[in-house]
């Protein structure tokens, strides 16, 4: 199920020679767009920076200092170096969610590769930043508090960290992609009123799933930064 | 029946059966937020922001099933195989 009618679809024509799906194409298109506007807003709150901000900075101001006090407050003190990661994540989530609720936009958290490239990247965060603090001793996270039953926890335990990158990418995706779907069946059915109720739902969703998304993560680094049971 | 048909009966019968345990369970998570509230008035805007999260949590178990019938419904991987089985019965 492609998504009709959407401003960038010549993109699928120009990446066409890649062997790229049509639906790829829509969220590598929509994903540099995100990428283009983030860039042009944060050139534009930071090119003048005053002791007393105008409107930009401000604005750019409130969502920096809010992202830093619950990375604070989740992590404590040593989590101030996963600030750029954390909220570059945060804020390149929320603005792909959002940018699908106008019409002829796609959002590219929509499709299972972006999704699944934010949690890998996640997933690998937390085992380098375990190895690179505790060294050989990041062994322990796994093996549990009793010794005997070290085995069968080892198991257990990989599997869960298996477990963490598969929800995380199939949270945003089935949540994305699932209120695409509903609309584009609302739209089929009656065309200017129904699909407003979705699309307020979907503003809600969009905040509260990136908001998840980076309290997982936060979460995910905290305890493999923390010391073993 | 045939693989079409069932198909479709799968997908509607898994996602209904996802969405009950989930409105069970999100029910319960906002029960206890409520009361919550209702205990402590001054406290609801951390407990907001832990029923935000535990709702999140629950949620994610009917997005696995939703993602499992879209699977069914649009990314079938049996369908080249129960279309020529259902050719070769044909003839």
């Amino acid at each position: 199920m492609v998504h009709p009618l959407l401003f960038l679809e010549f993109f699928r024509k120009l990446l066409a020679p890649l062997h790229i799906p049509d639906a790829s194409a829509d969220a590598i298109s929509y994903t540099w767009l995100v990428i283009l506007l983030l860039l042009v807003l944060s050139l534009l709150a930071t090119s003048a920076i005053k002791s007393i901000p105008g409107a930009m900075q401000n604005f750019m101001e409130t969502v920096i200092l809010g992202i830093e006090n619950m990375i604070v407050d989740t992590m404590g003190e040593h989590g101030r170096p996963f600030f750029p990661l954390i909220a570059t994540l945060a804020i390149f989530v929320l603005v792909s969610n959002l940018i699908g609720l106008i019409p002829g936009f796609f959002p590219p958290t929509a499709n299972i590769n972006t999704t699944a490239a934010c949690a890998i990247i996640v997933f690998v965060s937390t085992h380098v930043v375990g190895i690179k603090h505790h060294g050989i001793g990041y062994i322990k996270h796994f093996l549990g508090p009793i010794w005997w039953l070290a085995p069968m926890i080892f198991f257990i335990e990989i599997i869960g960290h298996l477990s963490r990158p598969v929800s995380l990418t199939l949270r945003l995706f089935g949540n994305m992609n699932g209120h695409e779907l509903v609309l584009m069946v609302f739209f089929a059915l009656a065309p200017f009123f129904v699909p407003l109720p979705m699309m307020l739902m979907g503003v809600l969703v969009s905040f509260i799933q990136a908001f998840v998304f980076m309290l997982l993560a936060m979460i995910y680094i905290q305890g493999s930064l923390e010391h073993a049971h | 029946m045939d693989f079409f048909s069932m198909c479709v009966f799968a997908a509607g019968i898994g996602m209904g059966l996802g969405a009950v345990g989930t409105g069970i369970g999100q029910g319960f998570a906002v029960k206890g937020a409520v009361e919550g509230v209702a205990r402590n008035p001054g406290a609801s805007g951390k407990i907001l922001t832990t029923m935000m999260i535990g709702l999140a949590m629950i949620e994610s178990l009917a997005i696995y099933a939703l993602v499992i019938c879209l699977i069914i419904l649009f990314a079938n991987p049996y369908k080249d195989i129960a279309l020529k089985l259902a050719e070769t019965a044909a003839k």
